[in-house]
């Protein structure tokens, strides 16, 4: 079980090192340019190191926030489920989350609130999908 | 004379300092782009790939944590059950030859029994008092361990790979399927929990039918692991059959088919086999549809058994599907799956009512692991 793999390591500094050069870079040719528009000097060359020096922050920001050490979601959290329990005697329906030993058509040890029989049944165990998820899934 | 051109030259280059700076950015992007354009990718994609791989290690941490907990707590064995669940993790199951494919079928169905059995003997050394359901839902549980385990390895493998030799071309093939691999990683992964409370997940779709079919009859045990039910349908006799539950279990169902055909000496006059269908993207989880042939997933060993004894006995089998994707198969039954089995019925009644005259017998296979599903 033993791996040769990175677990949750700390990024490059290689990696750290270039991002921020770059960044330096990007903000030394954003402040030229705002100089530059101070001055009131050679339009086309204030545009464009402005442009490129927030594209390359764009892009270091980027290269940063990539590094970050991410939180995984790993989905082995428990989803609530709902069981539903059907009296057998006179159709009363009970829904109550789901506890360990529920299965689908299990008769349960429960009073009926309607008919006082101890007749309810396991009829369905379910999930339901939030309209979020199901609008996402849907696309 | 030489002189001209070069001048000419350097009237091209921008004359002031600050163009002078953005020209040779923008030729440095350049010549970086074209010398180092690739491995830059090749970064990227190591990263991405290293993202999902770390992920994918979580969750097969966590399921095989998760694995032995489970046998601590139910099973009680009297020693520590790691080595041995870290040794199921590792298990390999070889498929059979097939440059000579002339019994091939038999051949993989002797494997996969074999491999039945020593799973099943194996969680019952490790979880000495867990009673069969538990067992059926622990072994289901460490096969999804298992899965996640390969998963992660072939991954790794590509991973490693890319980096040792840093060909893109190595790398970028993981990459391009990663997308789809994580979410069968997920699903395997949300349904390690089902399995750990013994919850019905959406595969078991075909078995909940066949349950509610087979609701106040007297049911019989077949061979393997299924269990019959004859029950009074629309004027004829359904012999409705599904794997026994509550535990984690498939069963055989076509075996279970070939054995109801050939005691019937082939007087069935529709077999309708009701599964769980993988959807494809833009359909709803729960739609219905149906269809002809033998709708049985897996290995196709008993996909292939109702094939020949229909084919032999010329039952005609109609299939209907309930539409799902593969992580709902693999997680806790959702709502639209559970409220889809009523139309389901009704559908059974109509093909029935249709296709069949009163008195005639009829097969309804409810497949699929019917893991929370009792009959």
């Amino acid at each position: 079980m033993t791996a040769a793999v990175p677990t949750a390591k700390r990024p490059s500094f290689y990696l750290l090192a270039i991002i921020l050069i770059t960044l330096l870079l990007s903000l030394a040719l954003i402040i030229t340019g705002i100089d530059y528009m101070e001055i009131g000097l050679d339009p086309y060359t204030r545009t464009l190191f402005l442009l490129l020096g927030l594209t390359i922050l764009a892009l270091s920001a980027y290269m940063l926030f990539q590094t970050r050490k991410r939180m995984f979601r790993l989905g082995l959290e428990m989803q609530p489920l709902i069981t539903t329990l059907l009296c057998q005697k006179c159709g009363f329906k009970n829904l109550r989350d789901f506890t360990r030993g529920d299965y689908v058509f299990k008769q349960v040890e429960e009073q009926c609130p309607k008919c006082s029989e101890k007749a309810f049944a396991i009829s369905s165990i379910y999930r339901e999908v939030k309209e979020k998820e199901k609008a996402r899934e849907e696309g | 004379m030489i002189l001209i051109p070069i001048r000419s030259l350097w009237a091209q280059f921008p004359q002031d300092w600050t163009s002078l700076l953005s020209w040779l950015a923008f030729l440095g992007i350049f010549l970086f782009s074209m010398l180092y354009g690739q491995r830059l990718q090749l970064m990227i994609i190591l990263r991405e790939v290293e993202g999902s791989l770390l992920k994918i290690k979580m969750m097969r941490d966590e399921a095989r944590k998760i694995a032995i907990d489970s046998i601590k707590e139910i099973g009680k064995p009297q020693t520590d059950p790691t080595a041995q669940v870290d040794r199921f993790l590792e298990y390999f199951a070889l498929a059979p030859v097939d440059l000579d494919p002339s019994g091939i079928i038999w051949r993989l169905e002797h494997l996969l029994d074999v491999q039945d059995l020593r799973s099943k003997d194996d969680v019952k050394l490790m979880a000495p008092q867990a009673d069969e359901t538990q067992r059926n839902n622990l072994e289901n549980m460490l096969v999804w361990a298992v899965n996640l385990n390969i998963i992660y390895k072939i991954i790794r493998h590509f991973y490693l790979l890319g980096k040792k030799t840093l060909s893109l071309y190595v790398i970028m093939q993981i990459q391009m399927a990663l997308p789809l691999i994580m979410r069968e990683a997920e699903a395997f992964a949300s349904g390690l929990k089902a399995c750990q409370m013994g919850q019905p997940i959406g595969d078991g779709a075909g078995a909940l039918v066949a349950a509610k079919l087979m609701q106040g009859y007297e049911k019989t045990k077949v061979e393997k692991d299924m269990v019959v039910a004859k029950v009074p349908l629309e004027g004829r006799t359904a012999y409705v059959l599904k794997a026994e539950g509550p535990g984690g279990n498939v069963g055989k169902p076509g075996e279970a088919m070939k054995q109801i055909i050939e005691q019937s000496e082939g007087k069935i006059s529709l077999a309708i086999v009701v599964d769980a269908g993988l959807k494809l993207e833009g359909e709803k989880p729960g739609e219905v549809a149906e269809g002809i042939g033998v709708m049985i997933g897996g290995p196709e060993v008993e996909k292939y058994k109702v094939e020949e004894i229909a084919l032999k006995y010329k039952v005609p089998v109609n299939a209907i599907a309930i539409k799902e994707d593969v992580g709902d198969a693999i997680s806790p039954m959702r709502k639209e799956i559970v409220d889809a089995v009523d139309n389901v019925i009704e559908r059974i009644k109509r093909l029935v009512h249709e296709r069949t005259k009163e008195g005639d017998s009829v097969i309804i296979a409810g497949i699929g692991n019917t893991i929370g599903i009792g009959q």
